[in-house]
């Protein structure tokens, strides 16, 4: 089984080839240039390095949102383009979701921190259960945009240590040390941001279990209106 | 000569389109699905709306573009994309998609400026022109006079300083209670009104005759508006809607007449969202026989936002060894004739 990893959702751009247990390549980069620029360059260079007939690849999992919407775009129409012209599905992988697998086998409440703009993030809360020689993520709070005082609430609800990590760290780091009340630390460089391996590796999982989508049918988790939307929504309930 | 098989991809704007086209020429399909009815309530184009129905549209128009054309992606000899001018994020979705299909299966990739491919739908349903022509781009989102000088070579006479022709009809249009779109609502209302009936200015750029500016008739049909209403006069919104769409066509072709006149040229092409205005081509096609000039221009399907042109644009790329690379980005602000 040979899955391409795709993630978008963020300032990271990141590909991956993943061959049943192993990470074939993966390739990140955190830097301010557009995703439209370096994505598929990405993609084309692990493709090379590691010889991979693109043509054996079986499914595409894609990191779905939440997360920028251009952003998530970009992956979405990259992942549907070769869904489409290699007649292959598309794994769907909640972005928060993701970035918890990061931290495979941790004892810890793993709490993502995305900035969502708006004063908000984009978060969730998870788990690792043991099951005999395997770790299976749980999902306390399936990914959604709150506050980040209102997610810190939730977090010390939960009364256990906790991980956080995310891009949405280094911007609400005060609040986080002023508000979180139970034992916390923070996920090291290298760990801490979206990672295609990651996306790869948990969409495998769902793969095998047979979830997976037509790349018609895949569209971004955007998790909010549009601005538009929004506005009309709030004009029409006054 | 093998026949060359174009796979394009248009998503500037608010319609998700794909076109399978040979030889530059010929369309073997055209898919277009419009947005329209879902901007309808919001006035205009909502950018982030847009973007997120292309994601949704994008694979099945090009699977109904392949089969509508009887062919699969393994007889495309490229694919060609709009990769601007437009919203950027509605752009960005065609570009992804088209990136990702070429490097799937090794199809090489073409970027095509969206207002080179509405000059060239001229070339489908027009077999016999060729460059060198006169041609007017005028839509929602620009107004161009430009010098055709060869495939893909173009000089740029005049641009407008301000709202695209388009723009000016669907805020008009937006005042005199028509809604949205514009164009072809004025169009349909002008013809049971007068359009002599209230005097409009043309406007004339100082200093650059070939560029236009609409942005001071907009503002004299709502001073209209405004002052009929404090006088509790009666607004007859045909007379309205005929007398400011005069005044935009004299404009517009008064300078295509002064371009052909100067240039010598002895074609001239209409494109554009906006060429499918009736009065428009009437005053056109009477002022270029006028100047023994041939005139062309495409069917309204082919003026509105379409693939088929972006195909066609692409084959005269094609043929001149222009590729892009899988880096292609999004240009929101790309000029005509930059790449």
């Amino acid at each position: 089984m040979k899955l391409i990893g795709i993630d978008s959702s963020g300032m990271t751009a990141s590909v991956a080839i993943l061959e049943d247990d192993l990470m074939v390549a993966e390739y990140s980069v955190n830097y301010k240039k557009t995703h439209s620029q370096t994505l598929l360059p990405m993609l084309d260079e692990i493709v090379k390095m590691t010889e991979t007939d693109i043509n054996t690849v079986d499914a595409i999992a894609i990191a779905k949102g939440p997360g920028s919407f251009t952003g998530l775009r970009i992956g979405s129409a990259t992942a549907k383009g070769l869904g489409l012209a290699l007649d292959i599905p598309i794994v769907e992988v909640l972005t928060t979701d993701a970035l918890a697998y990061n931290l495979y086998g941790t004892d810890r409440v793993i709490c993502p921190l995305m900035d969502a703009r708006r004063d908000q993030v984009y978060t969730g809360l998870y788990e690792f259960e043991k099951n005999a020689d395997i770790y299976t993520l749980r999902t306390l709070l399936p990914a959604t945009a709150l506050s980040i005082e209102e997610i810190l609430e939730k977090v010390n609800e939960t009364g256990r240590n906790t991980v956080f990590l995310g891009d949405g760290v280094p911007v609400f780091i005060d609040k986080i040390k002023e508000l979180t009340k139970v034992d916390h630390i923070f996920a090291p460089a290298g760990k801490n941001r979206q990672s295609a391996g990651s996306v790869a590796a948990l969409g495998a999982e769902k793969y095998k279990a047979g979830e997976y989508i037509s790349s018609d049918d895949h569209v971004p988790e955007y998790l909010r209106l549009s601005q538009a939307e929004r506005e009309l929504k709030e004009k029409e309930s006054r | 000569m093998k026949d060359i098989l174009i796979l394009a991809i248009e998503s500037s704007c608010d319609e998700t389109a794909a076109a399978v086209v040979k030889n530059g020429r010929e369309v073997l399909s055209n898919v277009i699905s419009s947005q329209i009815d879902l901007h309808t309530i919001y006035g205009g184009v909502v950018p982030e709306i847009a973007s997120r129905k292309h994601i949704e549209n994008i694979n099945p128009v090009i699977r109904e573009a392949l089969s509508n054309a009887n062919v699969t992606l393994k007889d495309m000899d490229a694919i060609a994309v709009t990769y601007g001018p437009g919203l950027v994020g509605a752009l960005l979705v065609g570009v992804s998609e088209a990136k990702a299909i070429s490097f799937a299966t090794g199809i090489p990739l073409i970027g095509v400026h969206h207002i080179e491919g509405h000059i060239s739908a001229n070339y489908i349903e027009n077999k016999d022109l060729e460059p060198p022509f006169v041609c007017l781009v005028v839509s929602g989102g620009h107004s161009h006079l430009v010098k055709v000088l060869d495939y893909g070579e173009y000089e740029i006479l005049g641009r407008t300083r301000d709202d695209a022709a388009g723009e000016a009809f669907d805020k008009v249009a937006r005042a005199i209670g028509l809604g949205y779109p514009g164009g072809p609502k004025i169009d349909k209302v002008a013809k049971s009104g007068n359009p002599d009936a209230i005097s409009f200015p043309r406007a004339k750029v100082v200093g650059s005759e070939y560029d236009f500016s609409f942005s001071g008739l907009k503002s004299a049909v709502l001073n209209y508006l405004n002052s009929c209403e404090m006088k509790g006069e009666q607004i007859v919104v045909e007379d309205v809607a005929a007398s400011f769409q005069k005044a935009v066509v004299d404009v517009l072709t008064e300078h295509s007449v002064r371009a052909v006149r100067e240039s010598g040229m002895k074609k001239f092409a209409l494109a554009g969202g906006v060429a499918s205005n009736s009065a428009l081509r009437e005053s056109v096609a009477k002022a270029m026989e006028a100047e023994g000039v041939s005139f062309y221009k495409p069917s309204p399907i082919l003026c509105t936002d379409n693939a088929a042109m972006i195909g066609a644009a692409g084959y005269y790329e094609f043929i001149k060894g222009q590729r892009s690379g899988y880096d292609l980005n999004a240009v929101p602000a790309l000029k005509l004739g930059d790449r």
